[in-house]
């Protein structure tokens, strides 16, 4: 026994030191990941980001050199505070808290002491900055906006939050990442890849030399630059147009999907999102609840389509051989369904529309008859309304239509299940329904869900899903879902007919005081009646003013389609817009001159501080001024 | 150095002493590696200057091996005496490194007399013990013994090098080995459990459980044999608690924080997470640095010479006591228990050749080379992977220094010089 002690105990203590380093060792292996090594200090080059270009070649976003002046707190010698601060345009306190936050967070490391200066701070700066120990001047890259235009397209960058770390493993803290619009969607491709340098340090956190000799360090890879499918100066023409308005313009190029323009108003200088001032002028769009400038009207305003909506319906009234282009309907200044139910029409009494007549002058009764004559050909409306939802559908409503910008809403196509829950099962009929017919009611759609409606429409029964980016760098690559035709269910040659309709709507109906002279345009007014709360009452506001359109006819090349908030008649904002939009696309000029002048010099804001004013107000006033070649038109031409 | 030397001596043990040795050297160049490309035998840097240790030590080797075994047993008071002088001297000529007065400096170089004491306790203890008149279990033999250990340990604390101090504890192996009654070895481990659990627990609770225990045995006892005496167990229970408090007492208000700190570290007492981050930014800094750069190395070892936080210097003493963490980070597991089970393999190896000694002589030296071996090895191992508070003691044959390391070497090689010698003892 006394002999063995030692032994056991030398035996036991090698067990135990054993186990100790297999838990130390093997049990808590090392992740193996270099940056969880505190003697290895990863040092990234990052990439110049991609430019941003229009379809057409022209510089939307490049990139500027932005200067931070840098500190290294145990590197500072005394200095003159009161001249360096005025160099720097910061108060004496800011400069001792500024100069605490540095201490704090490291004295050895180097830490941003002010960001971004001007270009005019630091040309004042940079001579004098020798005289201060211990600061640096830092070059970044920010980005630089060739034209104030297209803010709610191109969205912006800023520094990653939490929540980005947490999904995407590729940043660290205080890197940059693209938010909304463009930026975002195409991060990956505009960022590249940042390289990085693997450095050895000493627990001093000083650099000994690289690590392993920069086996493992990479280089960057550039970022693309990317080729939007936007036509720049027709987005810089819709952004003046809808200046003092709110509301969306989107212009589709109907062949191939692409977004020629997509207009949001109000709108923001996409510079305000760069450099010193961000956060603050962030803040103070982001809050602006009223005119709302960050929101997309184009993609997220969701409004009742009204009176262009019925182009569909009598597609597809066609398709389900309910009607034919000449069955005529007779109009009683409305429609009356039910006991005490009336849809007012402003066609005379007694009028008898065919589909021809009943596009041009929007006339609610007859659409109002051929819905019901859809909804009725069904033994029950159950079936009526889920058969129409699905004709409605393949347009592309009631569904995002998977465009590549991070945004957007679905709209609203009610079915079966819809009117289940408002009235119960089987206790609703074709009639309570029947504002779809006019696009009013349940349904609702956004700015680019109405173009993309119009596309279909100038394809005669196909579109192209909506997108925005043309290439990437030189290259060509479309995603496949950007290539493919989606087919209506409409059949094409039913197409004809309503093609007719909205031609003649330039030619005898609503929008005969705004044609384009020299372009064939097919196209369709919409007024559309919106509510809101005031002080929690509904209260009626002026109707939106709604336009969609594509030209020419024969062979389209662009599809549109304007919301004007409350902008009353069809015809008087949007129809105007859209005009003007689809002159400047095709020709490149303007040869309504009175039209611009109009739109250009109007201003809604009076009718915007309406419900803002704590006063009763009228609504669905306001005269138009226009006149052409002497002749005023009346309010009935207008409608 | 005759034929006959070359074939009784311990082979086995010479391989394990250079492996040892030249593993320890390996890592003490990549600990102390600049970037300049130097010769290795760049007499500046602890590298180069080990290699020049391990050139001297193998000449101290032959001369150990030389000289006449019987020389060691006849002259062992006097070495010991000499070592006294030694120890002595250091309070008069003594040169402050680091703090402690513990070198002598000649010329360029510096001495640690306290490394080369532990040898000359060693021949002092196995001549007292061998020596026919003494009597193991004889008190006044004891204190004459305790003596022998206790005088270079307390001229070596007030060094003050109360590592180096601890390592005389070691004897304590060899007495019992040689016949100490095994209540000593009882009660000094009693009190090690009952210092830890008082550190552990409060003093009321070990009070507690003091008095279960003691009841528990006393009753047991007490139905083998019915004239089983209360005394005894109560004067040993009042002593356990009586100790206890003392040792609250001493932890509390004689102990300074940095101490306190250092037990709390080690016994994990410490649970406020803040305080325990401030505890590792300082008094377990260490072993903190060293448990990570283990950790980091994974099963095999960043490689050699590869060992990120080696190179950066982030183990403190990393060449000198903590050279341990260089293997692990560089080498992994695979490294680290190779070297853990050389030196397990040594110590066995010199245990089995010390119970081979048909000398008393030999057998006490032998064993007590073991237990000091082993006492450097545990403590020094266990304090570089977290296991044991901070002593700073050096890892045999591997931590860099030169005295250590002669030291070591002429403790072991006399051991083997006797050893070789142990069959013409009795012709």
């Amino acid at each position: 026994m006394r002999k063995l002690l030692l032994s056991s105990i030398v035996v036991i203590i090698a067990i135990v030191y054993i186990g100790r380093l297999s838990y130390l060792q093997v049990w808590n292996p090392p992740t193996g990941n270099l940056l969880d090594d505190t003697a290895i200090k990863a040092i990234y080059d990052y990439p110049e980001r991609g430019y941003i270009y229009d379809r057409n070649g022209q510089l939307l976003v490049a990139n500027q050199p932005a200067y931070d002046v840098m500190v290294i707190p145990k590197d500072v010698k005394a200095l003159d505070t009161l001249e360096f601060c005025k160099l720097l345009n910061i108060s004496k306190e800011d400069f001792i808290e500024k100069y605490r936050k540095a201490r704090v967070y490291s004295p050895r490391l180097p830490s941003v002491f002010v960001p971004q200066l001007s270009k005019g701070e630091y040309a004042l700066l940079q001579e004098k900055m020798r005289k201060y120990e211990g600061f640096y001047i830092q070059k970044r890259s920010l980005r630089y906006y060739a034209e104030s235009t297209a803010a709610n397209v191109l969205g912006y960058i800023s520094e990653v939050n939490e929540r980005d770390l947490k999904k995407h493993t590729y940043y660290q803290s205080g890197e940059l990442i693209g938010r909304q619009g463009v930026e975002e969607q195409y991060e990956e491709v505009l960022r590249g890849r940042k390289g990085v340098k693997f450095i050895q340090k000493d627990r001093f956190n000083r650099v000994i030399g690289p690590y392993k000799n920069g086996s493992y360090d990479t280089l960057p890879i550039q970022g693309n630059d990317i080729h939007l499918t936007l036509d720049r100066d027709l987005q810089m023409y819709g952004e003046q147009l809808m200046v003092n308005k709110r509301g969306g313009i989107v212009a589709l190029d109907p062949k191939t999907g692409e977004i020629l323009s997509l207009v949001s108003a109000p709108t923001y200088d996409p510079a305000l999102l760069v450099g010193r001032q961000r956060s603050r002028n962030y803040t103070k769009l982001y809050y602006d609840s009223i005119a709302n400038p960050t929101f997309d009207r184009g993609l997220l305003a969701m409004y009742s389509p009204g009176s262009p909506f019925k182009t569909l319906n009598a597609l597809i009234a066609l398709e389900e051989e309910v009607v034919n282009e000449h069955t005529t309907f007779t109009c009683y200044h409305g429609y009356r369904y039910g006991r005490s139910s009336f849809m007012g029409c402003h066609c005379n009494s007694g009028a008898r529309n065919n589909m021809n007549r009943g596009i041009y002058e929007s006339c609610n009764s007859y659409f109002a008859n051929v819905y019901r004559r859809v909804i009725e050909k069904y033994p029950s409306p159950a079936e009526g309304i889920n058969k129409w939802s699905d004709h409605i559908k393949s347009f592309g409503l009631g569904n995002y239509l998977d465009y590549d910008l991070p945004t957007g809403k679905r709209g609203r196509v009610p079915g079966e299940g819809e009117y289940n829950r408002k009235y119960g099962e089987k206790r609703w009929f074709a009639t309570n329904t029947i504002s779809n017919a006019i696009g009013q009611g349940e349904i609702l759609t956004t700015p680019i869900q109405l173009a993309n409606i119009t596309a279909a429409i100038a394809n005669r029964g196909w579109y192209i899903k909506p997108h925005i980016l043309k290439k990437v760098g030189k290259r060509d690559t479309i995603a496949k879902k950007y290539t493919e035709k989606h087919f209506t269910t409409i059949s094409p040659e039913h197409f004809e007919p309503v093609i007719q309709g909205m031609y003649d709507v330039y030619n005898k109906g609503t929008a005969k005081w705004i044609q384009v002279p020299g372009i064939k345009i097919a196209g369709k007014t919409g007024t559309v009646e919106n509510f809101t709360r005031i002080n929690g009452e509904r209260a009626q506001l002026t109707d939106h003013s709604i336009f969609v359109a594509f030209a020419p006819i024969e062979d389209p090349k662009i599809a549109i389609a304007v919301f004007v908030e409350n902008g009353y008649w069809g015809n008087r904002w949007a129809g105007r817009i859209a005009g003007l939009m689809i002159e400047k696309y095709i020709k490149g000029e303007i040869s309504r001159k009175d039209m611009e002048d109009y739109v250009l010099n109007g201003s809604l804001e009076e009718e915007y501080a309406k419900p803002l004013s704590g006063k009763s107000f009228r609504i669905n006033d306001g005269k138009d001024f226009i006149s052409i070649n002497g002749e005023k038109p009346t309010i009935e031409d207008e409608r | 150095m005759s034929a006959k030397l070359i074939q009784k001596i311990d082979w086995l043990s010479i391989l394990l002493y250079f492996s040892l040795v030249i593993i320890g050297w390996l890592n003490i160049y990549s600990t102390t590696l600049t970037d300049e490309n130097t010769s290795v035998f760049n007499l500046t840097l602890p590298y180069g200057k080990q290699l020049f240790f391990i050139g001297l030590s193998v000449f101290l080797i032959i001369l150990v091996l030389s000289v006449e075994a019987k020389f060691y047993e006849r002259f062992s008071s006097i070495i010991y005496l000499v070592s006294l002088v030694f120890l002595l001297g250091l309070f008069v000529f003594g040169k402050n490194v680091n703090g402690a007065t513990s070198w002598y400096a000649i010329g360029g170089m510096t001495l640690q007399p306290s490394e080369f004491a532990k040898a000359a306790t060693a021949l002092a203890l196995a001549k007292y013990l061998s020596d026919i008149q003494t009597s193991i279990n004889r008190l006044k033999d004891q204190l004459r013994a305790l003596l022998i250990i206790a005088i270079p340990a307390l001229l070596i604390i007030p060094q003050p090098d109360p590592g180096s101090a601890l390592v005389y504890a070691s004897f304590f192996f060899v007495l019992y080995r040689e016949g100490l009654s095994p209540l000593y070895l009882f009660i000094g481990l009693v009190a090690i459990l009952l210092f830890v659990a008082t550190l552990i627990f409060q003093s009321a609770w070990v009070a507690f459980g003091s008095f279960a225990i003691v009841l528990l045995v006393f009753i047991v006892k007490k139905r083998r044999n019915k004239r089983t005496s209360v005394l005894p167990y109560l004067i040993t229970l009042i002593a356990a608690i009586g100790f206890s408090y003392s040792v609250s007492f001493i932890y509390n208000n004689v102990f300074e924080q940095r101490h306190r700190d250092r037990f709390g570290l080690w016994l994990r007492l410490e649970k406020d997470p803040q305080k325990l981050d401030e505890i590792r930014k300082t008094i377990g800094y260490n072993t903190f640095q060293s448990e990570s750069a283990i950790g980091s190395g994974g099963f095999f070892g960043k490689g050699y010479l590869e060992g990120t936080r080696t190179k950066g210097d982030f183990v403190p003493e990393q060449h000198t006591d903590f050279i341990f963490s260089t293997v692990g980070e560089e080498w992994g597991f695979a490294g680290s228990t190779l070297v853990v089970l050389l030196f397990s393999i040594l110590l066995l190896r010199l245990l089995f050749l010390a119970e081979r000694q048909k000398s008393q002589f030999s057998r006490i030296y032998g064993y007590s080379v073991a237990s000091i071996l082993f006492f450097h090895f545990a403590i020094n191992i266990g304090m570089v992977i977290g296991l044991l508070p901070t002593v700073g003691i050096p890892l045999p044959f591997f931590s860099y220094g030169g005295s250590g390391l002669w030291g070591f070497t002429i403790l072991l090689f006399i051991f083997l010089k006797l050893d070789a010698n142990r069959i013409n003892e009795w012709l």
